[in-house]
């Protein structure tokens, strides 16, 4: 495959909605879900005279994530106007931060199957997010053709932070496995729900490919609208591969945005504007610069809690790598370390059946969940999973639970067992001339009888004991 | 019966107080003013039917926002708008029981320097109506002068309340930057604008910015103030005047001005100032081509919410920037089409650096000049305005000759520094005002030196043809 | 500093001013004459100074996260040009949002 010999190259805009009670200039409430624009003030809606003021509580998340992400706290930051019109920006500008962000630069470590992959972070800033534009009637829902725009102004303003990172991830998968740690942890800084089909986490993609060895950038391409982590490696791992079709083919990359349609998985380009952006930044003279004290800045880092990357490490000699990332990304390795019992065995139902049954593992009680793990053997299954699903129930005890252990009695179960192939005379006859798959109808047929209580390792034991004999 | 045109607002006060007449007694002498003159003057653009208090009635420009009364900062754009909230200054007044008369006329978001910019026609000068009152606050300061109205506010971005304050005849003050709360001041140029009275005399005006001073939580940029001491002293024993040499010498100050100017500066050295040159060479210099830099470019940014979306003039077209574009079109008039556009063109890539980038930088150099002069100098003295109110449409073709009435006002506002303008005699038998300014938060010191000089020269503020 | 035709033209569209005619040619006279004059503070050797982007020197302004009560429907709509139920409506938007 000729694509060996190309080297993805791949860099990440994230934009992380921050979980304050209030905007970033004003006192209404965030709260975008509700009627439309019944969250909304003269600061918000731009009337005349009305003037931003910081929200703090933005500041401070804003300074945590920045420390999560190993950047350097700016000792003085501004933030800039951006100068463009839209229906959804009522200033005709967004307050954003250009050249004095708040966080500079950083690096945030994923750990990967063969070493951590230590991904630089540009810079992250603080703005305010757009209101939201329903573009209404027209042909095909399509923006092209709408017959108008209905505008709802309750998310503008909401905080927004905006992560860049340096170039430095080589395939989707390493970007998925970024993304998923990042979540992880802005989740767990307590920020933001982070959650990209709300929209309070979105990512864009800059894609570019060179050869193995190349140490210069091509030109890339920005892929945008990818609201899942799938969508987001396959949105890159399409536009890898369209990419080394354009050089193999002996064409030439230009510099292009994409929109993902995760509908049919393929890349729409965006039309090209007919003259370049200029957004006249300058300093936003209504707010005074943000100097973080030191004091600020340490309270902030003595918050923060072990990062993920770091976690998945500990827990690695232990468990093996996969199931460490997959405990520390999901959010369960806390639940693991309050779960007694062996430690593959625990990792396991957590990844499995408490992940199969949707539980919320904080709201588990780690005791309770292990005497359940410690006995998976010996209560019938669909107890246990009966068990599993409401570990997360308020006062949970696995006692009930255990009570039902499964039957393995062979005084009480050979009695039954001969019952049974005594009345399948046909089905004993074809097992024995080779037919073994019988052996789960057999196993069925006990079952049934015990109503599910049977162990089945046990069952299994004497059925193919009896039958052989 | 009340003589509005000489009634200052503090003996309106005292006689609200003492009962000597009613608050009704006063609006309504007022009304009548306003009925007799302001079909000459055209000082208001809205006025209030029925007053909403028991206090003096103020008169307020028409860029300060009050909830429930139309403000228009003089545009079309924002004909028929009825702001949802009061901004601080006007909710300030009606806490201290002042009660809003109506709105004044400006020049169209305050762009301009003799009213003529209104896109509601321009407002007179009291002193001679073939004469332009100054601007952009021409309608407060007209009204003040007129007798339409006891005390009034204005908004000074580089010399709105200065310089008509001059031209007719009246005090006016330009704060502090940080001082006076902007939330609520429809916005021309952030950096710069401040709201702050026009009066009769000086004791009236810190009166009034007392009332409307302080710290607010709803503006980011202001900060605490010094308590307002009203004025009481006649001498100017100890205080060190400075005459910045390049103010006095500046080309295109008319004779007559200048020789008000030194009789002042020669009474004030008789009220025992020490009087001394200083320099201000780069701040004259490159004051005005600094502010034509800054203010058009904050300007440019601050009018990109008239898009006719949620409020204001919109334009019936069928696609939403074609929508935007027209809207602008119509509702903007040519001073502040004429700014967003230089403003646009001095932000945009390429030219950020040569223009507004150099202009932030001649501001610092201007802010360490007027430093050094306040080592040696309590107070700086110049005239206000080069010339005296000039004829209606003598300048509205030559937008640079129009620009040049802020040339010695521009500087200290550049800086953020406090300016008093003092009427200080008469020039072809039209005002000429003494400009005072101070360091930062030093207003109690301009009030202290005006209140003197406006004692010993005994200036007659009523117009000659209204005597 | 002459600025041409196209100058003004591409400085329209970025303000949003859709200028007539008259007024494209009136603008580029008066701009040109103003930026000649506001050139001047070219003429300073200014590498050295920091930019005032502000007078006073305030820093760290904040406000607590609590809420404050928003505006009633009626007030929000109070000014609108034009609106459908509770949303304002607005021509419609013939791209793509950008950023
Ligand atoms: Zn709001």
């Amino acid at each position: 495959m000729a694509g060996l010999s190309w080297e993805p190259v791949i860099g990440l805009e994230i934009h992380v909605q921050l979980k304050t009670r209030t905007k970033m200039f004003c006192a209404c409430e965030v709260a975008y879900f509700d009627t439309p624009n019944s969250h909304t003030c003269p600061v918000c809606l731009a009337h005349p005279g009305a003037l931003p003021v910081a929200n703090a509580k933005a500041i401070e998340y804003t300074v945590k994530l920045g420390l999560a992400l190993g950047c350097e706290i700016a000792p003085r930051a501004l933030f800039h106007r951006k100068n463009y019109f839209y229906p959804d920006l009522p200033k005709g500008y967004q307050i954003s931060q250009y050249d004095v962000p708040l966080c500079g630069k950083g690096a945030f470590t994923v750990p990967e199957p063969e070493g951590d992959r230590v991904v630089g972070i540009t810079r992250a800033h603080l703005e305010e997010d757009a209101a939201k534009n329903v573009h209404v009637g027209g042909t095909g829902g399509r923006i092209g053709g709408a017959a108008h725009t209905n505008v709802d102004f309750n998310r503008g303003g909401t905080p927004l932070v905006e992560i860049v990172t340096e170039p430095d991830l080589r395939s989707s998968d390493e970007a998925k496995r970024f993304l998923q740690l990042l979540r992880r942890t802005i989740v767990e800084l307590g920020i933001s729900d982070a959650e990209m089909e709300k929209g309070t986490l979105r990512v864009d993609a800059n894609v570019s490919v060179r050869e193995r060895g190349e140490t210069g950038y091509r030109t890339r391409a920005e892929l945008k609208n990818m609201n899942s982590f799938n969508f987001i490696a396959r949105g890159i791992d399409a536009e890898i591969e369209r990419q080394i079709g354009v050089w193999e083919g002996g064409g030439e990359v230009v510099q292009q945005t994409f929109d993902f349609d995760a509908a049919t998985g393929k890349l729409t380009p965006r039309r090209a504007k007919e003259e370049a952006d200029d957004y006249r930044y300058f300093p936003e003279p209504d707010l005074v610069p943000v100097e973080p004290s030191a004091e600020l800045v340490e309270r902030a880092r003595a918050e923060l809690p072990e990062l993920p990357g770091t976690r998945v490490r500990r827990l690695e000699p232990e468990l093996g790598f996969d199931l460490a990332e997959g405990l520390v990304a999901s959010g369960r390795d806390r639940l693991f370390a309050r779960t007694p019992g062996d430690r593959r065995a625990v990792a396991n139902v957590l990844m499995n059946e408490l992940a199969g049954a949707g539980v919320d593992p904080d709201a588990v009680d780690g005791d309770e969940l292990g005497k359940l793990i410690e006995a998976r053997n010996r209560v019938p299954r669909p107890v246990f999973a009966d068990a599993i699903a409401r570990s997360g129930d308020e006062g949970f005890s696995a006692d009930p639970f255990l009570a039902e252990e499964a039957t393995s009695d062979v005084a009480e179960l050979g009695p039954l067992i001969d019952e049974i192939l005594a009345a399948n005379a046909g089905q004993v006859a074809a097992y024995r001339s080779g037919k073994e798959g019988l052996l789960g109808f057999f196993v069925g047929q006990v079952m049934k009888r015990t109503d599910g209580k049977a162990d089945p390792r046990v069952v299994n034991e004497l059925l193919r004991a009896k039958l052989s004999a | 019966m009340i003589d509005t045109l000489r009634l200052t607002a503090e003996e309106a006060l005292g006689l609200l107080e003492r009962r000597e007449v009613s608050a009704r007694e006063l609006w309504d002498a007022y009304r009548a003013a306003i009925d007799e003159r302001d079909g000459e003057l055209h000082c208001f653009l809205s006025l209030v039917d029925e007053p909403a208090g028991e206090g003096v009635p103020i008169a307020l420009k028409d860029v300060i926002g009050t909830k429930g009364i139309e403000t228009t900062a003089g545009s079309k754009i924002l004909k028929g708008y009825v702001p949802l909230y009061d901004s601080t200054v006007a909710r300030r007044c009606k806490e201290a029981g002042l009660v809003t008369l109506g709105k004044t006329n400006t020049d169209e978001f305050a762009m301009g320097s003799s009213t003529e910019n209104s896109a509601f026609g321009p407002s007179r000068n009291p002193w001679d109506p073939t004469r332009v009152p100054g601007g952009s606050g021409g309608g407060s300061a007209a009204a003040v002068a007129g007798g339409l109205a006891p005390w009034a506010l204005g908004s000074d971005t580089g010399g709105s309340i200065k310089q008509p304050a001059a031209l007719c005849g009246i005090v006016g003050l330009r704060p502090t930057y940080g001082t006076v709360s902007r939330y609520g001041i429809v916005a021309f140029a952030s950096s710069l604008d401040q709201v702050g009275p026009t009066t009769k005399t000086v004791r009236d005006c810190a009166l009034l910015y007392r009332t409307i001073a302080g710290r607010d939580p709803s503006d980011s940029t202001t900060a605490d103030v010094p308590e307002v001491e009203l004025p009481e002293r006649e001498d100017l024993r100890g205080v060190r005047i400075g005459v910045p040499k390049q103010m006095v010498e500046a080309e295109g100050i008319e004779s007559g001005v200048k020789d008000a100017f030194e009789r002042t500066i020669q009474l004030a050295r008789e009220l025992g100032a020490e009087v001394g040159e200083c320099e201000l060479p780069l701040s004259v210099e490159y004051g005005l081509p600094c502010y034509y830099l800054v203010a058009p470019a904050e300007a440019s940014s601050n009018l990109a919410r008239y898009d006719g979306v949620r409020y204001g003039l919109r334009a019936p077209e069928d696609a939403y920037h074609a929508m935007v574009m027209r809207t602008r079109d119509e509702g903007f008039g040519d001073e502040p089409k004429r700014r967003i556009m230089l403003g646009t063109y001095a932000l945009s890539a390429g030219y950020f650096e040569a223009y507004y980038g150099q202009a932030q930088k001649v501001r610092t150099v201007i802010r360490r000049e007027h430093a050094e002069a306040f080592e040696r100098f309590d107070v700086l003295a110049s005239p206000t305005s080069p010339t005296v109110a000039f004829e209606l449409g003598a300048k509205t073709q030559d937008p640079l000759a129009m620009y040049a009435n802020d040339l010695l006002t521009i500087p200290s506002c550049m800086a953020g520094l406090p300016g008093l303008n003092v009427p200080c005699g008469l020039s072809e038998g039209l005002p000429v005002g003494l400009q005072l300014i101070g360091p930062q938060f030093a207003e109690n010191a301009l009030f202290a030196a005006g209140h003197a000089l406006e004692r010993a020269l005994g200036f007659d503020r009523v117009p000659e043809r209204l005597r | 500093m002459a600025i041409t035709r196209e100058h003004v033209l591409h400085v329209a569209k970025l303000a949003h001013l859709d200028l007539t005619e008259e007024e494209v040619e009136r603008f580029r006279e008066q701009l040109s004459a103003i930026l000649e004059a506001v050139s001047k503070v070219s003429e300073l050797d200014l590498a050295d100074v920091p930019p005032t982007s502000h007078p006073l020197d305030l820093v760290n302004v904040w406000r607590e996260d609590e809420p404050r009560p928003s505006l009633s429907a009626d007030e929000v709509f109070a000014n609108a040009p034009d609106r459908e139920d509770e949303f304002f409506k607005v021509p419609p938007t013939s791209e793509v949002r950008e950023p």
